[in-house]
């Protein structure tokens, strides 16, 4: 019986063989696999038992990770949620993160290449390591400022400092608490996710960058104006202003708003146009300029280019292929195009910024935890969509809408600003978006502001982008510019 | 005539008892550790917990001093290892379960009782038994009882039934695997009822592509076995003790009658079978598609029968990589029943894949050990049951960690000595007495003149090897040689 006994023990030892050529496989072979698994909560509970770094508007924490006493070490806590939630998103056991938590999370967990000799040091000094600071751009005055004019109403706020791309302000509404899905117990944190998922308005959504996109209706005008000065449009020539437009090929007429005309003669200067905003005359210089002149400027303000603030923004969209009737509609921000309110935001920088439009960001500086400062974000030129004196010629163009049109609501007394309103169809039984995008001082300027009202807000058909959203923006204005 | 080589051996209790300490410093290291760990303190109990495992091991070595000194040195050295490894194990998972849940988690105080209880039963097993052979005498009565504590979780009112599986019975407010015993009472069976019936078994029968099967009468005992295998598979849903049952016997069959037809025989009707029952059974059916589309999300996300636990483990195991995250450091806690059926898991993400291969090591020692003392024993009974508890040893282990490692599909069976759960640590501490008893006779040198060392009683047929075979020659003890 031996020899059985014999072969068995050569059996045993193969069984064994095989069970550690498994775990080899496992444990070392297929490992960066099952680490990287998506499904593998792992990576997220390493991460929660580390000191997250705060993140820091002002000087002032409004996320931060607070020692607690279970299984995960420290609670994320959110000091003013709401406020800044399109901001910091969320940082949630179940459901991951978003917005900067998501964005800058290497370096809030301290895993960044960016962090390596910060680490290296904890290491050998046998500190806890701990992740870095990031220190937003945001004005906490002019996020409140938009917070509390924006009031009950949908929509977004962003503000820009034209001269190096900071974005001040950030504000989208309705909006949720992050401090709903940054719990440790499960159960809880996917009740709320479901809640604020069924919640009316997707609240989650960040409109002023990666919402839906909106028709910007006569904002546009200002990429339209700026096409037809870059292509030596004289801005004292009398362009046709009729009080109907025929669109080409279709049976379609074009009307003023309200069915107004803009002038008796039937002709006007590109400045007066677009101080009262009219829509026949920007209707026909998108015919004269063509589909590809205007998708030229308007790619030339940034649409179409994938930007990151470091968030990921929804690109704005000029049509491809438009007739000539959906040009004079596009022409006027109607038909297919559809823009980010920081995309409009953008593009007023650029007019306040001499035609030089800087990359907006919203990271100033990463601070590692022993204050030293490990990347400051330094001012970029993204591009430069317009001459410099053209910039002169439709900012003076704003100036006058502000001061005798459409915009007067956003007047600031001892303050030159420029602006343009936006009336944005949407369909035929829906109230329209009411748009304001401006900046100020006009010969300093130090902001530049897009707001959007979806369906005219509280004014529902009655609103107009003057009546609704310029008064917004004249207290985004007001906050940044207060002493 | 007899011929007699002089070979001295050395009974070799010294070099258990230093073995023995080196296991008992790494055991309560590993305490000790987790402790520094969880609590940034030793464990205030860390004297009372090492008196305690110290004053159990040298109780069973002074036992195995009295009554069975020439017992082989390795197997309770490595046994308290593992054990002292386990109870370490789940000491740090309680800590897991205590923060996560808030409420008190208890299983290393009820593992470190039921250890005790093992060693105990073991001590008396070794004082008790003076002779392995005796146990011959209760071959049938071990058939009864064997099969009588496999059916008895099906027993309406007795059994109960968790997570699918009948293999408990509540007794006395303790859940209770009584099938870990059976399968000690079944080996006793299979040894008796094989040393008698071996050369009729081993009889040549008809001759199918070059592999000579036995004759067709003689499939009587083979095909009960897979009926029974069978049956609790189905009855019990139990795939890991369905097929440790049928793996014993088929194991024990070779070694009785050296037919490799067997082994085919019985590798053909259990995948026919489990082929079958995975048709027909959704439970069954489920643990392959577990284990073959393990990443698949609806599979990882399907409660129950997922294989969300099993890539969990995984996660665990690839989270700990070459060198583990060390005691404490990891979140084994994250796997279900990361104490009992996946403290494997545990292991692998905590002592890393060094960790783990290390403790496969000493399995496999231990399993060679057992089969070393098969050799060893010049009774064909003594062989049998030695033979097939180290197999039993070693097969648990490839069920287990195959099952945790993705080999082979997932079943339900517990990894010897350091999984939680009372039943299974009875039942191995056992069998550890038992081979200690049985190494003892295998190691005792024979006293002069000749005589067997311990009279028992006489059997036909209990001879050292095959009736047409070479006999003892192919003996390598290290004991005195002697030849008739």
């Amino acid at each position: 019986m031996n020899t059985p006994l014999r072969r068995l023990a050569s059996v045993v030892v193969l069984m064994f063989l095989a069970l550690m050529v498994g775990a080899t496989w496992v444990q070392f072979v297929q490992a960066p696999d099952l680490n990287s698994d998506g499904r593998n909560v792992r990576t997220l509970y390493r991460e929660f038992g580390n000191a997250r770094g705060p993140i820091v508007v002002a000087g002032e924490s409004i996320a931060q990770s607070v020692p607690v006493d279970d299984a995960f070490g420290y609670q994320r806590v959110y000091t003013q949620p709401e406020l800044y939630a399109p901001v910091t998103g969320y940082y949630s056991v179940v459901y991951r993160r978003s917005g900067i938590e998501e964005a800058m999370t290497t370096e809030l967990n301290g895993s960044a290449d960016s962090l390596f000799y910060s680490r290296l040091q904890d290491l050998i000094t046998g500190r806890q390591p701990q992740g870095a600071a990031v220190e937003l751009t945001i004005d906490p005055a002019a996020q409140q400022a938009a917070w509390d004019a924006l009031g009950d109403q949908r929509g977004a706020v962003v503000a820009l400092d034209p001269t190096t791309g900071a974005i001040l302000a950030m504000v989208s509404k309705p909006t949720f608490d992050p401090n709903l899905l940054a719990g440790h117990v499960t159960a809880d944190v996917t009740a709320n996710w479901a809640a604020l998922n069924a919640a009316e308005g997707d609240v989650m959504a960040n409109r002023a960058i990666a919402g839906n996109t909106y028709p910007p209706g006569s904002t546009f005008k200002l990429v339209t104006a700026a096409a037809a000065l870059e292509n030596g449009l004289d801005p004292a020539a009398q362009i046709p202003a009729p009080n109907e437009l025929p669109l080409p090929l279709s049976s379609s007429v074009l009307r003023n708003f309200g069915g107004s005309s803009c002038s008796p003669s039937g002709e006007q200067t590109l400045a007066d146009a677009l101080r009262i905003s009219c829509n026949t005359a920007f209707g026909q210089l998108g015919i004269d300029l063509g589909a590809d002149v205007l998708r030229d400027q308007a790619e030339a303000f940034g649409f179409g280019t994938p930007l990151q603030v470091p968030m990921n923004v929804t690109m704005s969209y000029f049509p491809d292929e438009p007739d000539a009737a959906q040009t004079a509609l596009s022409a006027i921000g109607q038909y297919e195009v559809r823009v980010t309110p920081l995309q409009m935001a953008m593009v007023s920088a650029a007019v306040a910024n001499g035609g030089v439009q800087m990359k907006p960001y919203l990271v100033q500086t990463v601070r590692s935890a022993d204050l030293s400062v490990v990347t400051q974000t330094s001012p970029e030129e993204l591009g430069r969509p317009l001459s410099s004196v053209n910039a002169t010629v439709l900012r003076d163009m704003m100036v006058q809408v502000v001061a005798d049109g459409t915009g007067r609501s956003a007047q600031i007394s001892g303050v030159q600003v420029a602006g343009k309103t936006g009336t944005a169809q949407t369909s035929a039984d829906a109230p329209p978006h009411a748009w304001f995008t401006a900046f100020a001082p006009a010969d300093d300027p130090r902001v530049a502001v897009a707001v959007i009202v979806e369906n005219g807000g509280a004014m529902g058909n009655e609103a107009t982008g003057g009546a609704v959203a310029a008064p917004i923006a004249r207290a985004v204005i007001e906050a940044v510019l207060a002493p | 005539m007899a011929t007699v080589t002089p070979h001295r051996v050395r009974p070799g209790r010294g070099l258990e008892l230093g073995m023995l300490t080196i296991s008992l410093a790494l055991a309560v290291g590993a305490y000790a550790l987790v402790g520094l760990a969880t609590t940034d303190s030793v464990p205030v109990d860390i004297l009372g917990y090492g008196l305690g495992l110290g004053g159990l091991s040298l109780g069973i070595h002074l036992v195995l001093r009295w009554r069975a000194p020439y017992a082989d040195p390795v197997l309770l050295p490595v046994v308290v290892l593992l054990n002292g490894i386990g109870l370490a194990m789940i000491y740090r998972l309680d800590f897991a379960y205590e923060v996560r849940s808030g409420t008190e988690s208890t299983f290393a105080a009820r593992q470190l009782g039921w250890t005790a209880l093992g060693v105990i039963l073991a001590a008396a097993v070794i004082i008790v038994l003076r002779d392995h052979r005796t146990l011959r005498r209760y071959t049938y009565t071990s058939m009864v009882v064997g099969l009588g504590l496999v059916m008895l979780p099906l027993t309406p009112g007795l059994g109960v039934e968790i997570n699918g599986a009948r293999i408990w019975i509540r007794l006395l407010g303790q859940s209770f695997q009584p099938a870990e015993l059976g399968k000690i009472a079944l080996a006793i069976f299979f040894a008796g009822y094989l040393v008698t019936n071996r050369e009729t078994l081993a009889l040549a029968g008809p001759k199918v592509l070059g592999l000579q099967l036995p004759r067709p009468r003689d499939l009587g005992p083979i095909l009960l076995a897979w009926i029974v295998s069978l049956a609790v598979l189905v009855f019990a849903r139990d795939l890991g003790t369905s097929l440790l049952f049928f793996g014993l016997f088929v194991a024990m069959l070779y070694l009785a009658t050296e037919r490799h037809s067997w082994v085919v025989l019985g590798g053909a009707l259990f995948l026919g079978g489990a082929a079958l029952a995975a048709r027909t059974f959704s439970h069954v059916g489920a643990r392959f598609d577990a284990w073959l589309n393990a990443f698949d999300n609806d599979v990882f996300n399907a409660s129950p029968g997922g294989s969300g636990q099993l890539v969990r483990g995984l996660f665990g195991m690839a989270s700990g990589g070459l060198f583990g995250t060390g005691w404490g450091q990891g979140r084994p806690d994250l796997v279900p029943y990361a104490e009992s059926d996946f403290i494997v898991a545990s292991l692998g993400e905590e002592l890393g894949l060094t960790g783990l291969l290390a403790i496969l090591v000493c399995y496999l020692v231990l399993a060679q050990r057992g089969l070393r003392t098969a050799i060893g024993v010049r009774d064909g009974f003594g062989k049998l049951f030695a033979g097939g508890m180290a197999f039993t040893i070693a097969f648990q282990c490839f069920v287990v960690v195959g099952g945790v490692t993705r080999v082979i599909p997932l079943t339900g069976l517990t990894m010897p000595f350091m999984a939680y759960g009372g039943s299974s640590l009875l039942a191995n501490w056992i069998i550890v007495a038992l081979l200690l008893r049985i190494s003892d006779n295998a190691r005792r040198p024979a006293p002069p003149g000749g005589l067997p060392a311990v009279a028992g009683p006489a059997v036909p047929g209990d001879d050292a090897g095959p009736a047409a075979g070479p006999g003892g020659s192919d003996h390598d003890t290290e004991v005195l040689e002697v030849r008739r």
